[in-house]
């Protein structure tokens, strides 16, 4: 008897049975448990044919090679910069990976980066002990000058960012903000000090009703 | 950075959340949430939370007070309530926060703690006051002063039996208050002065000044804190701001 | 004498009223508040988190440390001293104990997930409702867990095998006294994760205790649930 128990869409908490039958496969968030399908993680039920999934509402950021990510310089190193990525783990900004200048021996590395200063950087390495790896080369990784920074629900980033970056597009039109996204939880944005409250309220919104219908309308509302 | 960020938004007078510099988030004042409490309160200024509770106890005056009751406040900073609050022993912060509420309190005599005698060189009330925070996002002097007085405000005696307390009957006297002292924290990040900060405003501020104002429009305690410096010219708004803000606070309870 | 009337006058296996609610400590990366009579308690997950003290850290997966604490004002006499003590270190260790199986901290190496669990208002059954937020937290918070873990405490007070005992049935002095059992379970197996006894039962009890705290569990369990659920509906 194969049978999907949650409507897709639905939000399930963990250990809630999702699908019946053998028949079904058990994807992301999910696990099979003798007949069923459970969730194993508060999230939003999806189903793509045979494939029971799950999006997360909620959850710790776990480092990914290639995330981009926004953290703040914490300590200066022998070779290199000890970096806080807003989890448990530390990353390591290492001489070759910091800028495509050269870096001469010996040189003074706080006038590349000094302590408190915020960056966005890309993941190069994780080890299976969370020893964490970034590099600053590439496109758009640079110093974040100006601004502030704030946190989000780190579940919430694909859907503050939108498909294609449509909806922090829209956030950034409707206040002339500079915003940048981290996949760790940590925004950077830099507005106007009148246009500062309305970016934060758009971004707390999308972060209250991301499993919401019709969001992108109430975010398009708050410009109008 | 954050801190350039915020000292340019509060010179063009706007703050994060679209406040102004004196003004207060929303504040929500809840007697009687812990029914294991004489008395209780929970108060809300913005997302900041924290629970006051009131506990009496009947026991011998001290020696050099023989016909005064006592009075007790301390505060828990609960680890529940912010990462930066860790489990273990009371902090600097929370044993001054617990010092400048119960200042507040006692300074002015609000309790007066005569007439917490029951029977003098023998019997006494104790009245202890303990505040949990629930929520820390900032502006917590006020918050637990606030609590604090509310807490009192709704607090009545368990009944006395032969010089035993049963803390299953209350009875429907209160404590007794007057004067109803308030304290107004105001904050001075660079040349700026505002109240009620957000977490992230407070820790960018170089100093505070808390000052506790009674119905009267008297000051009874002051408390300056942080490491930065105050002006006299800054003392004197700070105290107008205090005495502008403490009878709105006020209305709340 | 025995007991056949409970005091409120509840049915043997009949629940007090229950309230739950996450996201009480908006700060905190889950939280939730569970209800059950006159018990409240308030869990909040922070986290994750360097270990302290470092030489605690286990390289191969995190750990999960509870802090059980009553509000100085909470207890049902004179006030509760802050700092705890052992009754609450045990309890602490207890209710990790009981958490423990359900999650995966396979993703965190070197670090602690910290469940801090407070209490304003108490009428007994205090680790048993600190368990159950303490799951809703957890599970607020976005953890990967097989099940959540439901909490109930049982009880015999004097010849009579109840659910849910409030602070009076505890305290009861008549013949047979009364024995305290708090359990937890794991909904969807069946599993016990938390059983203790402080009393005195026969094996047969023994076993129509555990009977009635799965049954009981089911209730706590939907409240849970909903709990969960409830915070993602749209407002109106």
């Amino acid at each position: 008897m194969e049978k999907v128990i949650v409507k897709n869409r639905d939000v399930v908490v963990p250990g809630e049975v999702l699908a019946e039958g053998m028949g079904f496969v058990p994807g992301d968030g999910t696990y099979r448990e003798g007949d069923n399908v459970r969730a194993a993680r508060l999230g939003l039920m999806g189903v793509d044919g045979k494939v029971v999934k799950l999006t997360p509402l909620a959850g710790p950021y776990v480092h990914k090679v290639n995330d981009r990510i926004i953290a703040r310089v914490k300590d200066i190193l022998m070779t290199g910069w000890r970096i806080d990525t807003n989890s448990a783990y530390s990353a390591v900004l290492g001489l070759a990976e910091a800028t495509s200048d050269f870096i001469p021996r010996g040189a003074d590395l706080k006038q590349y980066f000094d302590i408190d200063d915020w960056v966005i950087c890309k993941i190069s390495k994780v080890t299976s002990q969370k020893l964490i790896d970034v590099s600053m080369k590439g496109p758009g990784l640079r110093k974040l000058i100006g601004g502030r920074v704030i946190k989000v629900n780190p579940a919430k980033v694909p859907r503050i960012i939108g498909k294609e970056g449509s909806m922090i597009s829209l956030i950034k039109e409707g206040t002339g903000a500079d915003i940048q996204v981290g996949q760790n939880g940590f925004l950077w944005i830099k507005a106007e000090p009148e246009k500062d409250p309305k970016v934060e309220a758009a971004i707390r919104k999308i972060e209250a009703e991301a499993h919401l219908p019709g969001l992108t309308e109430k975010v398009k509302e708050l410009f109008k | 950075m954050n801190r350039e960020h915020l000292l340019k938004a509060l010179a063009k007078g706007v703050r994060y959340d679209g406040r102004k510099l004196d003004e207060y988030r929303p504040v929500k004042v809840e007697k009687d949430v812990s029914h294991s409490a004489e008395g209780s309160a929970k108060v809300t200024i913005g997302a900041t939370e924290v629970i006051v509770g009131v506990k009496m106890g009947c026991e011998k005056p001290y020696s050099d007070t023989p016909e005064e009751g006592n009075l007790m406040v301390n505060v828990e900073l609960l680890p529940l309530s912010a990462d930066r609050h860790e489990p273990g022993p009371p902090t600097q912060e929370g044993i001054e926060l617990s010092r400048v509420t119960d200042r507040g309190i006692r300074e002015s005599k609000a309790l007066d703690v005569k007439k917490l005698c029951v029977t003098k060189g023998e019997l006494v009330w104790n009245i202890m006051v303990d505040a949990c925070t629930l929520n820390d996002d900032g502006g917590m002097f006020d918050a637990i002063g606030l609590g604090a007085m509310a807490a009192l405000q709704n607090a009545k005696y368990p009944e006395l039996e032969d010089g035993v307390v049963n803390y299953d009957k209350k009875s429907d006297v209160g404590v007794p208050l007057d004067r109803d002292p308030l304290p107004v924290t105001v904050y001075k990040a660079g040349p700026h002065l505002f109240v009620d900060p957000t977490i992230q405003e407070q820790l960018f501020a170089d100093s505070r000044l808390t000052i506790s104002v009674t119905r009267e429009n008297t000051i009874v305690a002051l408390q300056k804190g942080g490491p930065g410096t105050l002006t006299v010219a800054d003392i004197d708004t700070m105290v107008g701001i205090a005495l502008k803000k403490a009878p709105e606070l006020r209305k709340a309870l | 004498m025995s007991y056949d009337k409970r005091f409120d006058g509840r049915q043997f296996q009949e629940l007090r009223k229950m309230e739950a609610k996450v996201g009480v400590v908006p700060s905190a990366q889950g939280s939730a508040m569970f209800k059950i009579g006159n018990t409240v308690a308030i869990a909040a997950v922070r986290g994750p988190r360097e270990v302290r003290p470092r030489f605690m850290q286990d390289p191969t997966q995190g750990l999960l440390r509870c802090h059980y604490n009553m509000m100085p004002f909470s207890g049902h006499g004179d006030r509760v001293r802050p700092g705890g003590g052992r009754r609450s270190k045990e309890i602490s260790m207890i209710m990790e104990q009981a958490l423990r199986p359900v999650i995966n901290l396979q993703d965190f190496p070197n670090a602690m997930i910290e469940v801090f669990v407070e209490l304003p208002q108490t009428d007994a059954g205090t680790r048993c409702a600190g368990i159950t937020a303490a799951a809703m937290a957890l599970a607020h918070a976005g953890y990967e867990m097989k099940d959540l873990v439901t909490s109930v405490a049982l009880g015999k007070v004097g010849n009579q095998i109840v659910a849910d005992v409030n602070y009076d049935e505890e305290a009861y002095e008549g013949e047979g006294g009364s024995t305290d059992i708090p359990i937890a379970i794991v909904p969807s197996t069946g599993e016990v994760t938390l059983l203790q006894l402080d009393g005195e039962v026969t094996q047969e009890d023994l076993k129509k205790v555990i009977e009635l705290g799965t049954k009981a569990a089911a209730d706590i369990f939907a409240v849970q649930q909903q709990a969960l659920k409830d915070a993602f509906k749209e407002t109106a």
